[in-house]
């Protein structure tokens, strides 16, 4: 075990990867930085020095600048792919997905399908995403929930450094696309992280922390504001089993309706607005499939319908907060039917 | 054309507008201040300037990250420019947009824009409403943005509907951390532009009269019926990409080096008073009343109204 912040875990993860695999590439906006510059290439190593090192290491074959280009970007991963390589692009704000949508949706997503499953399609799209910077509407977004509703992605959204690692290993050998979201705010988190070769199979929930009255769901960066949560609610014998989903599709079905049937109560906690949304995927799971075993409605505590906006005293009202996980939680104590 | 002294006195008055602005900026973001990103324009002064001191209100411009240069020469209030940037709700946006959102459509200002190339194609929308009324719609764009896809969407479309819309390059020799050299593959911003079949020149972007010039003959070929047109202009960015920025992809002195030889308002001084247009003292009276007006600013944004979590759902046309 090593102790390394998320931002490290991601960049030498794809150097473990780009030492195994020569047919692995990767693409993106100031991945290296000062190409054509005085200062010269690698000036910075990516913009959240996740790929620092990477260019001097591997060269300029495999650890592609590009221009800004997002829709060129996913292109270009996606043709790389198809014919061969294995392609690591990196969006560097999820918000930018707006200008490479028609590559993801109609293009990435649908190659194996549409050729009768006679392709593979080895990307992974690395974007940065969340809020809790004060970066505005247009860099704050959490774009989860309608790359979740999308057939043909799988969508990876580690909360750890040492998910970050078994889930990018597992993403970058996969054979079909795969949106790999890295929350903004947990750049710098650290933790420990396994040595050697470490892979996370796609699908399974990661238990946070184990209680007998309420199930409660989250990714990202929510899933360490919902366990300050479940502290405060175990002062007051509140048990939280609370379960970070990692992977939203393929989807961990079992442990969340497993834990529902135990606890009977759902919390579940998303930092995207609150519509067509991955909380409301999740609510309608349990409440078809384990709706005997409710003992109050569902609550979600969710972002509210509008954009991310740009103040200080804005964003934190928008975000979800710990206390919010409370109040609801409280209130699903509460409930009495009848 | 000769200007007026009033009008040189008014181009310089912006110019250093902005460039107080941006400045005194630059110092309350180091103090922690301000939340956010914050992309300065100083620098580049002679561009929005020189573009836009031909503008009136039916003139639209759309803008960049780098936009508060843009606001403030298109006639954005600057108390309420610098509230917003502070995030109050008596912001220009009331705290919602911030520093990359800036806009003021009631000025023909139609925003600062997060999103890299995503102005040209509105500035062909605006350049339809521009046609009916005998006016113009401008696109700034960065030599980074100018290999956006959506910008070549924009300048075709221009060309194909043949919009009185100017495609303003300000090629400030980095994207991010990334220069021209490597990112622009074609010759230059402006043979590419050429090749979409519009008038295409270039100016100097750090002289306010080569860029004001230049503007002046394609406003007149565009407002004349002939299409778009696009001008690049050479210019500098003095601050890094964003407050923060360790600007590691500069070269050794190069940040010493363009302040001094190539600082559009240096330039706009020597000029005017070599040519005895206007005196020492006149434009030392201007950077008088621009302190003060940028102190006032600083100050009135600091005691502005605070939102509450009540805004939030605010111009929401439908919340839940
Ligand atoms: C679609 C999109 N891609 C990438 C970015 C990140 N980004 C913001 S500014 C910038 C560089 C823009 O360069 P340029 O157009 O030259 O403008 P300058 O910063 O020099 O004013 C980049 C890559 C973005 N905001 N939007
Ligand atoms: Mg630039």
């Amino acid at each position: 075990m090593t102790q390394k912040m998320i931002r490290d875990v991601i960049r030498d993860t794809i150097d473990e990867e780009m030492a195994r695999d020569d047919s692995l590439i990767m693409l993106g906006e100031d991945i290296v930085g000062g190409n054509g510059a005085p200062g010269g290439p690698e000036a910075i190593g990516g913009i959240w020095s996740t790929s620092t090192g990477l260019w001097a290491k591997y060269g300029a074959d495999r650890v592609i600048d590009t221009p800004i280009s997002e829709a060129a970007i996913i292109g270009a991963a996606a043709g790389a792919a198809l014919t061969g390589k294995r392609a690591i692009a990196e969006i560097m704000f999820a918000d930018f997905i707006g200008v490479c949508m028609d590559q993801i949706w109609n293009q990435i997503a649908k190659f194996r399908y549409m050729f009768g499953g006679k392709s593979r399609c080895p990307v992974v799209i690395r974007m940065p995403w969340g809020g809790g910077f004060n970066a505005a509407p247009q860099h704050s977004q959490s774009i989860h929930s309608f790359v979740t509703a999308m057939p043909g992605l799988k969508v990876v959204m580690p909360s750890t450094p040492a998910d970050t690692k078994g889930l990018l290993t597992q993403a970058i050998r996969d054979d079909d696309p795969v949106i790999f979201l890295e929350h903004k705010a947990l750049y710098g988190v650290k933790g420990e992280v396994p040595d050697g070769e470490y892979l996370i199979p796609f699908g399974h929930a990661r238990q946070v922390t184990q209680g007998d009255d309420i199930t409660v769901l989250a990714t990202g960066m929510m899933v360490g504001f919902a366990e300050a949560a479940a502290a405060q609610l175990a002062e007051d014998g509140i048990g939280c089993d609370l379960l970070d989903l990692r992977t939203t599709s393929p989807l961990d079905e079992e442990a969340i309706l497993d834990s529902v049937e135990r606890t009977g109560r759902l919390l579940i906690v998303d930092e995207a607005p609150p519509r067509c949304s991955l909380a409301t995927d999740l609510s309608a799971l349990v409440s078809s499939k384990a709706f005997a075993s409710l003992k109050s409605p569902i609550e979600m505590v969710t972002a509210p319908h509008s954009p991310v906006p740009f103040a200080r005293e804005l964003e934190s009202a928008y975000l979800p907060s710990p206390e919010r996980i409370v109040a609801a939680a409280s209130k699903l104590m509460a409930y009495r039917r009848g | 054309m000769q200007l007026s002294r009033e009008a040189l006195l008014q181009a310089y008055r912006q110019m250093k507008t902005i460039r107080m602005f941006e400045e005194r900026l630059h110092d309350e973001i180091a103090l922690g201040e301000i939340a956010g990103f914050t992309h300065l324009y100083a620098g580049q002064e002679a561009c929005a300037v020189g573009v836009c001191e031909h503008l009136g209100p039916k003139d639209y411009i759309i803008s960049t990250h780098r936009g508060h240069g843009h606001c403030i020469a298109k006639g954005c209030d600057v108390l309420d420019m610098m509230k917003e940037i502070y995030g109050s709700t008596e912001g220009l946006c009331k705290g919602k947009g911030g520093s990359m959102h800036i806009a003021d459509v009631n000025v023909g200002m139609l925003g600062a824009n997060g999103i890299v190339g995503a102005g040209a194609p509105i500035a062909v929308g605006a350049g339809i409403t521009a046609k009916s009324n005998g006016t113009v719609s401008i696109a700034f764009s960065g030599d980074g943005a100018c290999n956006q896809g959506t910008t070549f969407e924009a300048m075709n479309m221009a060309v194909v509907l043949k919009l009185p819309v100017i495609f303003v390059f300000e090629n400030n020799h980095y994207s991010e951390h990334t220069g021209e050299a490597y990112a622009v593959g074609a010759e230059s911003m402006t043979t590419r532009a050429a090749a979409f079949g519009m008038k295409a020149i270039k100016a100097n972007g750090i002289d306010f009269f080569s860029v004001y010039e230049a503007m002046r003959e394609l406003i007149e070929y565009c407002t004349a019926g002939n299409g778009p047109a696009s001008i690049e202009l050479d210019c500098e960015r003095f601050y890094g990409h964003f407050e923060g920025d360790p600007q590691r992809y500069r070269g050794e002195g190069e940040l010493d080096r363009i302040r001094e030889e190539r600082d559009c308002l240096k330039t706009f001084r020597a000029k005017v008073t070599e040519a005895k247009l206007l005196k020492g003292g006149d434009l030392d009276a201007v950077d008088k009343e621009v302190a003060d007006l940028i102190d006032r600013a600083v100050e009135e944004a600091k005691a502005a109204a605070r939102p509450t979590a009540n805004d939030v759902l605010e111009d929401v046309y439908i919340s839940y």
